[in-house]
């Protein structure tokens, strides 16, 4: 039994590891050696393919585009998700549920059909291609789905916990920083990993809603497809540099992170 | 807001669902409603039963104008009548 | 039990605002774009309902439809019951576990165009691993021509991106589980099934549900993966809605009909997400 187990897991390992591995085999190689045929590993190890991604500008800057929305981002969507976690795990008000499945639906909404009024709105408020506009799109999903994690990990902290505080004489603001905000700390740590998890994968909006100036590494990768013919070194080593934050950030999180996917309610 | 595109019918149709919930909104402070169980098979409140009648409307509309070639308000009076029986015995 | 206090409203009010700023006024423009026959803001006919008439009629939507209900039904009947086989398989303690948790993770945080990516590369039969195996092996595997490789490549790859969150999500409801339960399955001599079937199963259904809803509702907005790996095609074979409507919107910028078509999406997705929110709070309350 712990044997089968074992292969089990083993094998769908390898099934998620095998077209990883071949992502960062291809950004080995050069662009001969891709197209001239198969090899299981580079034959010439070469870093050229990254070489292009750190000194080209549009390279570079595209990678920084993204990581300054999906900061921001992911620092707007804890701000205004905190308070109204709270609220939902410890009070009933009125229109609550339909409050938060009103929410809920925005996290579902497919973004096709925000497109075309995002993009007429960002340029109606002269917002279009800089970061803030792909940051503030993306808390059309990203600030529900805070919403509904930080809910759950607040929920499962005991209400007694809050009435002693006050009963203690502390207010609501010192209460919740001093002592609510450390109490949930993974919970916080988990939020902001999936608000840049789902932020940074994000292409449909990134893509429309810049041109030039913000334009995102996704973005960047897709149009040096269509432009130049495919660079498929070059393209395979973007993607292993775009892979790269979210491992960082996962880190941090491994412990906590089931339960984060399970939106804290297990 | 030009950009918005507006015309009167839209704007009537977004007054309208604004004054529905602001209505909503008051006759629960005013007089508190309940949740409780009708013909549909779950249990509701009134917001839940307006939210359920307001989207079996707008199915109803594309239905209609799906299907048939009835001019719209046929669609409308039947939602609208529909929607009074949701609300009372939902 | 909760309190009833509305003041909790000025604690909601900034995820109000901010969401309503990128939901209803879009939603707002859409609904008045999708009644105007309309080229920009300022060059615009009052049409009524007719996009929606011809809308309803275009056999592109039905098509679309149909693949993309086809399509999110495969993918939950493959991801979900794989999902449970993985968590099961999930080491219990040791090294193992964190380990196995973050390569789990992976595919969940690669960027979805370079999911496409990858696909393309993998799936080639002259520079990538799996086609080249499969036309090896003598299968005349070409998923840039052939409707069916398209699809099943697609579905693989949704499946490689996609069941770890199921798998993740369950090991979580897995370990919530006491271990006095599996004791006691054990000195009842219970068989794996019935350890599954009452024990793990029941502890199940709320992640499970979630589960289910995620993996139906980002299906049916798949965008991204398929539009990189095949460009929806051979034809139209892996178009599925949502690219359906971006060629509408931004290829040929066909404002209205764009507009309406998005409505009808919309309104898809609230009915589906209505009924598993029902659902859910319906368990909650149960309990």
């Amino acid at each position: 039994m712990r044997l089968r187990k074992s292969l089990v897991m083993l094998i769908y390992l390898l099934f998620v590891l095998v077209p990883i591995y071949w992502l960062v085999n291809m950004s080995f190689k050069s662009n001969r050696e891709i197209l001239g045929g198969l090899t299981l590993w580079p034959t010439a190890p070469t870093l050229d393919n990254y070489r292009v991604i750190f000194t080209e500008p549009t390279w570079y800057t595209s990678y920084l585009n993204s990581l300054s929305y999906v900061s921001m981002n992911m620092l707007i969507s804890l701000l205004v998700a905190l308070p109204a976690a709270y609220a939902f795990s410890r009070y009933r008000f009125l229109g609550d549920k339909h409050m938060f499945f009103w929410l809920l639906t925005n996290r579902m909404a497919p973004p096709a059909v925000f497109l075309l009024p995002f993009f007429q709105l960002y340029s109606a408020v002269g917002l279009f291609d800089t970061p803030i506009a792909v940051a503030l799109a993306h808390c059309l999903f990203n600030v529900p789905l805070a919403v509904w994690i930080l809910e759950g990990f607040m929920s499962s902290v005991p209400k007694e916990i809050d009435e002693t505080a006050y009963i203690d004489g502390y207010t609501f603001p010192k209460f919740f920083i001093k002592i609510f905000l450390p109490m949930i700390r993974p919970g916080i740590g988990v939020t902001a990993f999936f608000c840049f998890m789902f932020s940074w994968v994000e292409l449909l909006l990134a893509r429309t809603l810049t041109s030039v100036d913000a334009k995102p590494i996704v973005a960047q990768m897709t149009r040096t497809v269509s432009a130049s013919g495919i660079d498929w070194g070059v393209l395979a080593a973007a993607g292993v540099v775009a892979l790269l934050p979210g491992i960082a950030v996962i880190y941090f999180v491994r412990n906590h992170v089931a339960k984060g996917f399970a939106l804290g309610r297990v | 807001m030009g950009w918005m595109a507006w015309t009167l019918p839209t704007t009537l149709f977004f007054a309208g669902i604004a004054a529905l919930l602001v209505a909503m909104t008051v006759w629960q402070t005013v007089s508190p409603g309940r949740e409780r169980k009708g013909f549909l098979p779950l249990t509701t409140s009134r917001g839940d039963r307006l939210f359920i009648g307001l989207l079996a409307s707008a199915y109803g509309h594309l239905l209609v104008l799906a299907l048939t070639d009835w001019p719209l308000w046929i669609a409308t009076a039947i939602c609208v009548a529909a929607m009074a029986i949701i609300m009372k015995w939902g | 039990m909760k309190t009833y206090n509305n003041k909790a409203w000025w604690l909601v009010l900034p995820v109000f605002v901010l969401v309503a700023f990128s939901a209803i006024i879009p939603m707002m423009t859409v609904v008045n774009y999708s009644v105007q026959d309309i080229f920009d803001p300022s060059t615009r006919y009052f049409v009524g309902t007719e996009w929606y008439r011809e809308i309803l009629a275009d056999p592109r939507l039905h098509d679309s439809l149909v693949r993309q209900f086809i399509y999110s039904f495969c993918v939950l009947a493959i991801e979900v019951p794989l999902g449970i086989i993985v968590a099961l398989s999930m080491p219990r303690r040791g090294l193992g576990v964190p380990v196995s948790l973050i390569l789990l993770s992976l595919p969940l945080l690669v960027p979805w165009n370079v999911v496409g990516t990858i696909w393309q590369i993998i799936g080639r039969e002259d520079i990538g691993l799996y086609g080249w195996i499969l036309n090896s092996l003598g299968l005349d595997y070409n998923y840039a021509s052939n409707p069916r490789d398209a699809w099943i490549t697609v579905l693989v790859m949704d499946v490689w991106h996609w069941t770890s969150l199921v798998a993740l999500l369950c090991y979580s409801g897995l370990r919530s589980i006491p271990d006095v339960y599996y004791q006691a399955a054990r000195i009842d001599r219970a068989s794996h099934w019935a350890v599954f079937r009452f024990i793990q199963l029941p502890k199940l259904k709320n992640v499970l549900l979630i589960a289910v809803m995620l993996r139906f509702m980002d299906s049916f907005m798949i965008y991204t993966e398929p539009f990189v790996l095949t460009g929806g095609g051979p034809g139209t074979a892996t178009t599925f809605l949502s690219q359906t409507l971006t060629q509408m919107a931004l290829g040929q910028f066909d404002l209205g009909r764009a507009s309406a078509f998005s409505l009808i999406y919309f309104l898809i997705i609230l009915l589906v997400t209505w009924v598993f929110y029902t659902a859910m709070t319906h368990n909650d309350n149960k309990e």
